[in-house]
């Protein structure tokens, strides 16, 4: 019986540039601001790394196709390198391929790392036709409406609010605690874009992007990288007393049926409650609402955050907003959900966002996270939803001591 | 007996207040000014939607198998090269073994059009040909032709059984009057003087083609229950009625100042008007006007009554509507004025041609499939059936969705994609009788949108690639309204 890859693999080393409008910095720049932090954490040398992982998903916006941007980048030596694209989970799918590979026994060290550079198209939010385009190929352009990904979440909160009978107001107010408590903790945290509180008064009155959502309750843009370095228990041990293991890692895709067939009801992200599923088997969890210390859940949009409670299995169906209102996922709550500021704070440079969560939950874990440190953490999870709620690619990553 | 078996028309849901364009631009010319408010096609609309969009409303329960041709009469075609009349078939899903045809030119298009398919029908080259007829014409800021242009489209089914209307007779004069005209590279209208146009054209042709016809079957224009004929100038129109010695009840009402002067389009949706009113056995004269005239002397049966209520036709369309109050808006529908797109609304993808002749049907005709073994329609048309507890491979038949209703799942109004009219709308659809799709909205604000509503499809132009020449067009979801 297949098992899985539950502490397997060991993270070694993790590095994180600071996210942003970096409009004086390349994606080389980025790859290597990350790498370096990356290497110096796990006390490793750059021929140690057998094999590494590229996420990128607008290649055509910035880094370019292949992995070859990132081999030429950091100059490595002729060993196997893949690029990987899966939207928003490409980090975690570049994490996928080097914990797999270590897994395996096929290397011993490998790297992952994930890079976007967005801020070079010259307007505000995703990329417009790359993002359609990449969504169903050229075909989309023909019958595809005109979306934005605001837009497509912001009918889940229409679908959410209509399903669970919360009215405008009362589902705008919630939705607005969870960007705020977002913002409350990028203020902590010298790495994030945005760095300032915002009320929830501020959230409810700020002018529509798309019906419900509102400016802050959409995640910003930004351009950044993050990495991270994994190797086999045995090597961990002599590397770190502090290793943090996978203890689970799972990645789902859509069946077309939630946006071809009837049955789905928009207000949930089917595939994010599929992969929890397995994720907290591989990881041998029960009760994720007792046994989950902390999180960084895909918070594009605070509609998608709100969803991924009830879908991960933290509040029962339907009544998530009851645990957001009563400060559940507060850095002082029970279990904290972007203790980092979130991509709410972040900005989603979409390859290296799931990388840059992984960077908290494994500062949290070795307890350096300064003023924002959860106290005696166990288990994290990381999770990344790309595309829009019919149509997607979803990623789950338990980590822990 | 030959003659039209269904009728169908399209007004578009806007409507401008000729004193709205009047404030805007009147300080040109003052003495353009004209009464009553005009119909302007939404920023996804033209000529070939239009068209659509009155066809099915003509072909309501009707076989579309039957159909052995299309004729598309308009002036202002979105395409130079490529058969209008063509897209608008494959839109109808229609046998491709058809002939079909765009009539142009001049403003009698749409009664050539009809002319040459009751020919075919009589001939027996064909058995039933779907006619229409549409227009969106421009005219320049602070000119008449802006102020009295209007668009819509009108269709006609033409058959040689169940004919409501038979034709029973036309007569044709053709002149190479230069009233007004288009040369190669014009995008407006030039005219020569007004009161030649009106005084030595229109108030003389119409006439001349309306005793021609009478003369030639022998006919006193006092049989006739209406007497249809475009509006020009109203003074002028009622001045013709006036010299033919027609009674006030015989004069079809003219829509000028509810629906302004929709070109080729125009005598027939006043004809289609006509018949919604019309008792069998009324005599019907159809009068265009366009570098000379066409006449048309229909006689309506005992089978009107049996389509009457089953058209939205131009009664039904006439009060559904939504002002636009601004002429800014208008102009920059209409591309009068260039508007900041931005960055984003400035990207436009090269159209695949290839591709999308391989999809026609799925893009144009709005083809999905339909598993034969768990009977789930789905959208776009899938090989493996998306029934979670199906998943057929290929055991698919082709399923239309075009003329399916449906409900609004969900839906936003998005402020962050470009649109002409923003926010942008979109939503999911639920398909009465199954499917699903995510669908661009129209014809509709975003404050009417609920969760649940009902919704039909409508065709619509989705972009206009003017790199490439290339008009793109789809289906949207439109709230389904009732008068």
């Amino acid at each position: 019986m297949v098992e899985g890859i539950k502490d397997k693999v060991a993270i070694v080393g993790m590095g994180c540039t600071k996210f942003g409008e970096l409009w004086d910095k390349s994606a080389e720049d980025l790859m290597v601001e990350a790498f370096k932090e990356c290497i110096e954490d796990a006390g490793i040398e750059k021929k140690d790394i057998k094999a590494a992982w590229l996420g990128s998903c607008y290649e055509e916006i910035n880094v370019g196709k292949t992995a070859s941007p990132l081999s030429m980048t950091l100059k490595l030596p002729f060993i196997p390198v893949t690029r990987v694209e899966n939207f928003c989970a490409s980090g975690s799918e570049a994490l996928r391929g080097a914990a797999y590979a270590v897994a395996s026994g096929a290397c011993d060290i490998a790297l992952a790392l994930g890079v976007e550079k967005l801020k070079d198209m010259g307007y505000g939010g995703l990329p417009g036709i790359p993002t359609l385009i990449g969504e169903g190929g050229a075909r989309s352009w023909l019958i595809h409406p005109n979306t934005t990904a605001p837009g497509l979440f912001a009918m889940m909160a229409n679908r959410y609010f209509a399903e669970y009978d919360l009215s405008p107001e009362k589902g705008k107010r919630v939705l607005a605690k969870i960007s705020s408590k977002s913002h409350h903790n990028g203020t902590l945290n010298p790495k994030a874009h945005l760095r300032r509180e915002v009320t929830i008064e501020q959230v409810m009155n700020a002018p529509i992007i798309a019906w419900p959502l509102g400016l802050f309750d959409c995640c910003g843009v930004s351009d950044g990288s993050a990495a991270a370095i994994v190797t086999t228990p045995d090597i961990a041990k002599s590397l770190r007393p502090d290793p943090v293991y996978v203890k689970a890692l799972q990645i789902g895709a859509s069946s077309g049926e939630e946006l071809m067939y009837t049955d789905w009801d928009y207000a949930h992200v089917e595939t994010t409650y599929r992969v929890g599923v397995r994720a907290y088997k591989e990881a041998g969890i029960k009760n994720p609402r007792e046994e989950i210390s902390m999180m960084e859940t895909h918070d594009c949009f605070s509609i998608t955050e709100l969803t991924e409670y009830e879908d991960l299995q933290i509040s029962p169906r339907g009544r998530a907003w009851e645990d957001v209102e009563a400060g559940f996922f507060d850095l002082d709550g029970k279990i904290p959900n972007q203790s980092d500021g979130g991509l709410k704070c972040f900005g989603h440079p979409i390859a290296a966002s799931g990388l840059r969560m992984l960077y908290e939950m494994y500062k949290q874990l070795q307890g350096k996270a300064g003023p924002r440190q959860i106290k005696n953490p166990t288990l994290g999870l990381t999770h990344n939803m790309g595309g829009s709620p019919p149509w997607n690619e979803v990623s789950v990553v338990i980590v822990g001591l | 007996m030959v003659g039209i078996t269904s009728y169908g028309a399209c007004i578009p849901w806007y409507r401008i207040s000729r004193k709205t364009i009047y404030s805007a631009m009147g300080w040109l010319n003052p003495a353009t000014f004209l009464p009553g408010e005009k119909a302007v096609a939404n920023w996804d609309e033209d000529s070939i939607t239009m068209a659509v969009n009155a066809s099915v409303d003509c072909l309501n329960e009707v076989d579309r198998n039957i159909i052995d041709g299309v004729y598309f009469g308009s002036v202002t075609l979105p395409y130079k090269e490529r058969l209008n009349a063509g897209i608008i078939a494959t839109v109808l899903d229609l046998r491709p073994d058809i002939k079909s045809a765009d009539f142009a030119g001049s403003t009698k298009a749409g009664t050539a059009a009809l002319l040459s398919a009751c020919d075919a029908v009589k001939a027996g080259s064909a058995k039933s040909i779907m006619v229409c007829a549409s227009d969106c014409r421009i005219g320049k800021a602070g000119s008449s032709q802006e102020e009295a242009y209007g668009d819509g489209a009108a269709a006609f089914l033409l058959s040689d059984s169940n004919v409501v209307a038979s034709l029973e007779g036309f007569y044709s004069i053709s002149y190479d009057f230069m009233d007004h005209w288009r040369g190669e590279y014009d995008r407006f209208d030039r005219t020569w003087e007004d009161r030649w146009a009106r005084e030595e054209g229109y108030a003389k042709f119409i006439p001349e083609a309306i005793q021609g016809l009478a003369k030639k079957y022998d006919l006193k224009l006092k049989d006739f229950a209406k007497v249809v004929y475009p509006c020009l100038y109203t003074r002028v129109h009622a001045g013709i009625a006036k010299k033919l010695g027609l009674g006030p009840d015989q004069i079809q009402p003219h829509m000028f100042d509810t629906v302004g002067n929709t070109g080729t389009a125009y005598p027939l949706m006043m004809f289609v008007a006509a018949l919604e009113d019309a008792k069998p056995g009324d005599k019907i004269l159809v009068v265009s006007f366009g570098n000379g005239s066409d006449a048309l002397f229909f006689e309506v049966t005992d089978q009107i009554e049996n389509i009457k209520d089953k058209r939205r036709g131009v009664k039904g369309h006439l009060n559904l509507k939504q002002e636009l109050d601004s002429y800014e808006k208008y102009a920059a529908f209409r591309n009068i004025i260039p508007i900041e797109r931005g960055i984003r609304g400035e990207e436009v993808f090269s159209t695949q041609i290839s591709m999308l002749w391989r999809d026609r049907r799925m893009v144009l005709a709005l083809h999905g499939s339909k598993c034969k073994r768990c009977g789930t329609p789905q959208y776009p048309p899938q090989r493996v059936c998306v029934n979670p507890d199906c998943g057929a491979i290929d055991e698919m038949e082709d399923y239309r969705f075009s003329d399916k209703k449906g409900r609004l799942f969900t839906y936003t109004g998005d402020s962050l994609a470009f649109s002409p009219n923003p926010p942008a709308l979109y939503g999911v659809v639920d398909f009465e009788g199954g499917g699903r799709y995510w669908f661009d909205i129209t014809d509709c604000d975003l404050d009417s949108l609920k969760v649940g509503m009902p919704v039909e499809m409508s065709f619509r132009r989705r972009y206009l690639d003017e790199t490439r020449g290339i008009s793109g067009y789809f289906w949207k979801a439109v709230p389904i309204r009732v008068e």
